[in-house]
């Protein structure tokens, strides 16, 4: 039987604007973040994510004032993440009402951050935020990305999800690069070895576009999944997915 | 009704704050004893490790009123951390001393589940609030009111405030934080995270237990107007504000 599986929707911020790219590309404005958050939560979404896409070339995170407004109306757990570079950093997205950082592209430059994080708030407050791209020469082999998958790392994926699990890290948020924004299916290879890799919780991201997307990544594995076009382009409504995901034996939150 | 929520460095208090608000609080924030004086219902939050969260308390004074607050009967929730601490022990990274208001330790969550497989350690995720297996029901008001001379809180869970749990839809005792379960369907899920686990030493004050790795999990805990959950009813949706709600009303708001 499949995993029980949470279902977050994931909110790319660009300033004040909910954006949505393809590939992390050519990003277009969708509306205001907390029009969707609101209607995500009244939807009966397990979890909210929120990513300043820009921040990270910008060095500074622009989310507070975003999740701020968002802890008056949304009542469950909320991710945030986009150029968080340190421990305080992280306190001041946790202060404006955020539960976890998800942290890529400092962690990539400096591991050992992932501790730092872990250690001051608790594993479960520190996710790693990987942003996979498929080698081109061996189809079973990926590439971390830094900076919206703008940065090479030269780090494997498998490797480093191992080793951000070993220093500290809660909870991996796996993004296919290659999929993402496409809405053509989510690289379930990619999730199966980061799957068999680590412990920890892993949120599939990138490319869901289905019910059917999201029931073969429970079957992965996947213990979230993450979705963005699909929700926002009103493709797909929360009820509806849930449902149908309980019908295909994907146990969900009510 | 003003709620006061105290403040000692280790919590989420931005989310606890505004899931009271929605539910109808004013929210007064208190990290000194003089702020936390003549309060008419507090709230005990908490996120992090059990030794700190204690520290943190005695180190700005709030243990003690903390204490004495809940024995004269006010209207005490502790969430996560704050519901830990409201019992006698932990062993959280060395053997720490609780609030004592509940009887019962605090111990690390079994790193395999009950078939023997793996599991993991946070427990983060939403899990289903269901009728505690042992106790409770209405067995255990006796019980429960046998325990009131613990940590001095005579008075604190007497028989005719038993009586107001009765509205709890198969939930836990007969006590009145009991009652603050009222609109909670079994089955119902709410968000967790955390490594230990209460293990309450009374069966009565059990109010709601979970599932994690085919083991229950105690996730609602009480006894008389003190409340205790282990899972965020600031991030449970609907039904942890259904919970808040309920505080509210046994704090008489």
């Amino acid at each position: 039987m499949a995993n029980k599986i949470r279902l977050l929707a994931r909110l790319d911020v660009k300033g004040e604007s909910l954006v949505k790219g393809i590939q992390l590309e050519g990003l277009r404005k969708l509306g205001k973040p907390g029009d969707f958050a609101r209607e995500y939560y009244a939807a009966g979404i397990d979890e909210l994510l929120y990513i300043d896409i820009v921040a990270s070339l910008y060095g500074r995170s622009n989310l507070s004032g975003i999740l701020r407004q968002a802890s008056e109306e949304v009542f469950i757990p909320v991710t945030a993440g986009g150029g968080l570079r340190s421990v305080e950093d992280v306190r001041t997205v946790l202060s404006a009402g955020a539960d976890k950082a998800a942290i890529n592209t400092a962690a990539l430059h400096r591991p050992a951050l992932i501790g730092e994080v872990a250690e001051a708030f608790g594993s479960q407050c520190m996710v790693l935020s990987i942003q996979a791209k498929r080698s081109r020469t061996d189809p079973a082999r990926w590439e971390a990305y830094g900076e919206n998958g703008r940065e090479h790392s030269g780090r494997e994926v498998v490797e480093w999800a191992r080793q951000g699990e070993a220093l500290g890290a809660g909870e991996i948020l796996l993004t296919s690069v290659d999929c993402e924004g496409l809405q053509r299916g989510m690289d379930l290879a990619l999730l199966r070895a980061v799957r068999a890799a680590v412990r920890i919780p892993v949120i599939l991201g990138g490319g869901a576009g289905s019910a059917q997307d999201l029931i073969g990544a429970a079957r992965a594995g996947a213990d979230a999944v993450a979705a963005a076009s699909m929700l926002h382009y009103k493709k797909a409504a929360v009820p509806q997915l849930k449902a149908q995901l309980r019908a295909a034996g994907v146990e969900v939150r009510a | 009704m003003t709620v006061t929520v105290i403040d000692y460095g280790l919590s989420n208090l931005l989310s606890v704050q505004r899931a009271l608000e929605h539910v109808g609080a004013s929210v007064q924030i208190a990290d000194t004893p003089e702020a936390l004086a003549g309060a008419g219902a507090l709230v005990l939050p908490g996120v992090g490790a059990f030794g700190d969260g204690m520290a943190a308390l005695a180190a700005r004074g709030l243990a003690g009123p903390l204490r004495d607050a809940a024995a004269d009967g006010v209207p005490l929730l502790g969430i996560c951390l704050g519901m830990q601490m409201l019992f006698e022990e932990s062993d959280e990274f060395g053997r720490h001393p609780g609030l004592a208001l509940l009887p019962g330790r605090v111990e690390k969550l079994p790193d395999t589940a009950a078939d023997g497989q793996p599991l993991r350690v946070p427990h983060v995720g939403w899990g289903p609030l269901l009728p505690p297996a042992g106790g409770g029901g209405v067995g255990g008001a006796a019980e429960a009111a046998g325990a009131a001379e613990f940590a001095g809180l005579a008075g604190a869970a007497g028989p005719a405030e038993a009586a107001g749990g009765a509205g709890a839809a198969g939930f836990g005792a007969a006590t009145e934080a009991a009652g603050t379960l009222a609109g909670v369907l079994p089955g119902q899920e709410c968000y967790f995270v955390h490594s230990y686990e209460a293990k309450p030493a009374l069966d009565a004050t059990r109010l709601a237990d979970t599932l994690y790795g085919g083991r229950r999990v105690a996730a609602a805990v009480g006894r008389g107007r003190i409340l205790g959950c282990q899972f965020h009813p600031e991030k449970s949706g609907p039904v942890g504000l259904a919970i808040l709600a309920g505080f509210l009303r046994m704090a008489g708001g």
